[in-house]
């Protein structure tokens, strides 16, 4: 009996703690705050002006990214290849699998931080966050639908044109609204809660190896995958081989000859969540995209000229290194985003 | 002597009388309508979608079964040498070929007469980067524009011609879609084209309210493949991009014609 009362003891702290947990969440989500600025970021490259975050136009946003309805026979949605605990990405698949598991030619980039990119895509095609959804609804191995079907199952369902009235005071369902509702939920999709961002803001250290990794990051990688957000935005060639695809990057936007095999610099923040690498997604590991840099980069059209510094094509990185780098890179891994139950389906 | 002054004053009030008929009062401050009509013809006969077949000059036969085309920012040279330029969000109309409703372009101009007409095929870069918000009517992407858009390549869809031919490899089906709006932060080619052209030979535009005037335009289909660039559907069959449109655009500068002016 005295056992059992210990139990019973630790059962009870167990529940009040959970409880309390709940009651955190409920408050922080009673509380929306909108889009929040992380003092170590720049400011956004998202005109907020023209769509200012609400909660009720977020939480919109927040639904239709996660309605399969968005697709043509109403099965993915987003949501199925922005996976949260991916960091938004379709972890573990190279390229994705759409509607009828239609096969796509690259990887499901992770859906972090949109506020401040430049341009969309692998290959930049856009740049207006707004119109972003357009290309997988209408895509034929994605969602494979049109923009004026979908919009005519919101208006036909039960539960969208009250939402629109809440969020817009109309219950007219537009592709304005629509789309912006969606940035909206993108928008809010911010990680900056990295053991780094930490450090930035002087709450925590990085121990000795981070620090020397970071060191090395700085010599080594910070000029194309540029701090705080760990991309310049920019597009580049790093010496991928082509493969069987052929996919010729960003030469397929502005149909230049210097764009050939060009992919815009991708992020390196959760990237211990969003494997695999590249832009198509070829790279299982980590530790093969150091291999890539270091022994593997190809002399293809247009190589980024920071790869022919050296004796041979790539990156001059010993192996004592790379593992600093790791350490360094590991990080960026920000568990509160992948955690986050503000951008959970509800 | 009085004879004669009599005389004089009869003339004077005829050709005073005369001069305000031939000169029609136009109060420039008063608007009134005026359409644009646009007349899509393959060569000497009337286009007829589906069913007709037409040559190229490249001596491949095809049917049409899809023509398309936005036409924009208009702008109006009066006889008196200034210009009316239509507000610009009342300046977006698309041609659809398959839809009776969709081939005129109407407007609403100060009154006055008009000796030419400018406009461009397509849609200006302005508006090709402007927020989602004024995209609306021919250019609402969850409309009239679904189907005249590139949402992989952001832009719009300037013209679209579509067809069969024996000639294309590509399933016997020929699909030419020109857009290009010079691009957002790296340029790309640029395929909006301005027409301008002269009403005097076949009658200027009297524009007065109470009535209307109607500027028709004959657009000659067969002029966007041959021209400049002979296009053949044996060897491009397919335009789903910018660039390659670039010389369909160079071509189709042509194909607009003033055939007359109802007033």
């Amino acid at each position: 009996m005295v056992m059992y009362r210990k139990y019973l003891w630790v059962i009870v702290v167990l529940i009040a703690g959970v409880s309390a947990c709940n009651k955190e969440i409920t408050a922080e989500y009673e509380s929306f705050r909108g889009f929040v600025q992380p003092s170590n970021f720049p400011q956004p490259f998202y005109r907020f002006g023209n769509n200012a975050v609400t909660k009720e136009r977020f939480e919109l946003g927040r639904k239709l990214f996660y309605d399969p309805l968005l697709s043509s026979n109403n099965t993915i949605s987003c949501g199925s290849c922005h996976i949260q605990t991916s960091a938004f990405t379709h972890h573990g698949h190279a390229v994705s699998h759409g509607i009828f598991d239609r096969m796509g030619t690259r990887n499901s980039p992770p859906i972090m931080n949109l506020a401040w990119s430049t341009s969309l895509m692998w290959d930049g095609g856009i740049v207006d966050l707004d119109l972003q959804p357009i290309a997988p609804i209408t895509n034929h191995v994605e969602m494979d639908d049109s923009m004026p079907n979908v919009l005519n199952k919101l208006r036909n369902s039960s539960a969208y044109p009250a939402l629109f009235q809440k969020a817009y005071g109309s219950p007219e369902i537009t592709s304005t609204g629509f789309l912006k509702a969606l940035s909206q939920f993108m928008l809010m999709c911010v990680s900056s809660n990295s053991k780094y961002d930490s450090v930035m803001r002087n709450q925590a250290l990085f121990t000795a190896e981070e620090q020397e990794g970071y060191q090395l990051f700085r010599q080594k990688c910070n000029t194309c995958h540029t701090e705080p957000l760990f991309t310049d935005h920019s597009f580049r060639n790093n010496g991928l081989p082509p493969s069987m695809v052929d996919d010729p990057g960003r030469y397929l936007v502005t149909q230049k000859p210097e764009d050939r095999y060009k992919f815009k610099v991708p992020s390196l923040r959760n990237l211990s969540f969003t494997a695999p690498y590249m832009h198509d997604g070829r790279l299982f590991t980590l530790d093969a995209v150091f291999d890539h840099y270091t022994t593997q980069v190809q002399h293809t059209p247009n190589l980024d000229p920071l790869f022919l510094v050296n004796a041979q094509p790539g990156l001059a990185i010993s192996a004592a290194e790379s593992q600093k780098l790791i350490a360094f890179l590991k990080t960026l891994n920000d568990r509160s985003f992948l955690l986050d139950k503000l951008l959970s389906e509800q | 002597m009085k004879r004669i002054l009599i005389i004089g004053i009869t003339t004077a009030a005829i050709f005073s009388s005369c001069k305000k008929d031939d000169t029609p009062e136009y109060n420039p401050n008063v608007k009134a309508d005026l359409s644009v009509e646009f007349d899509n013809v393959a060569g000497a006969a009337d286009l007829q979608m589906n069913t007709a077949t037409y040559n190229n000059a490249a001596g491949e036969s095809f049917k049409v079964t899809k023509l398309k085309y936005y036409v924009s920012n208009f702008v109006f040279t009066n006889s008196n040498g200034t210009t009316y330029t239509v507000p610009q969000k009342d300046s977006y109309f698309l041609i659809d070929e398959s839809d009776p409703a969709a081939r005129e372009a109407e407007l609403q101009v100060p009154e006055g007469e008009y000796k030419s007409v400018s406009f461009i095929v397509g849609v200006d870069s302005l508006r090709n980067t402007m927020d989602v918000s004024q995209r609306t009517g021919v250019l609402d992407v969850a409309g009239t524009a679904s189907d005249m858009y590139w949402g992989w390549n952001s832009g719009y869809i300037f013209f679209k011609l579509e067809g069969t031919s024996a000639a294309s490899m590509m399933g016997g089906v020929f699909q030419y879609h020109i857009g290009g709006f010079g691009g957002y932060s790296s340029s790309t080619a640029n395929n909006i084209r301005k027409i301008t052209l002269d009403l005097t030979a076949r009658g200027v535009a009297k524009v007065k309210s109470g009535k209307s005037t109607n500027i028709h335009l004959m657009v000659d289909i067969l002029k966007a493949l041959n021209g400049t660039t002979n296009m053949s559907f044996a060897t491009l069959p397919m335009v789903h991009s910018i660039a390659p449109g670039t010389p369909v655009a160079n071509n189709y500068v042509s194909m607009f014609t003033h055939e007359h002016t109802e007033n």
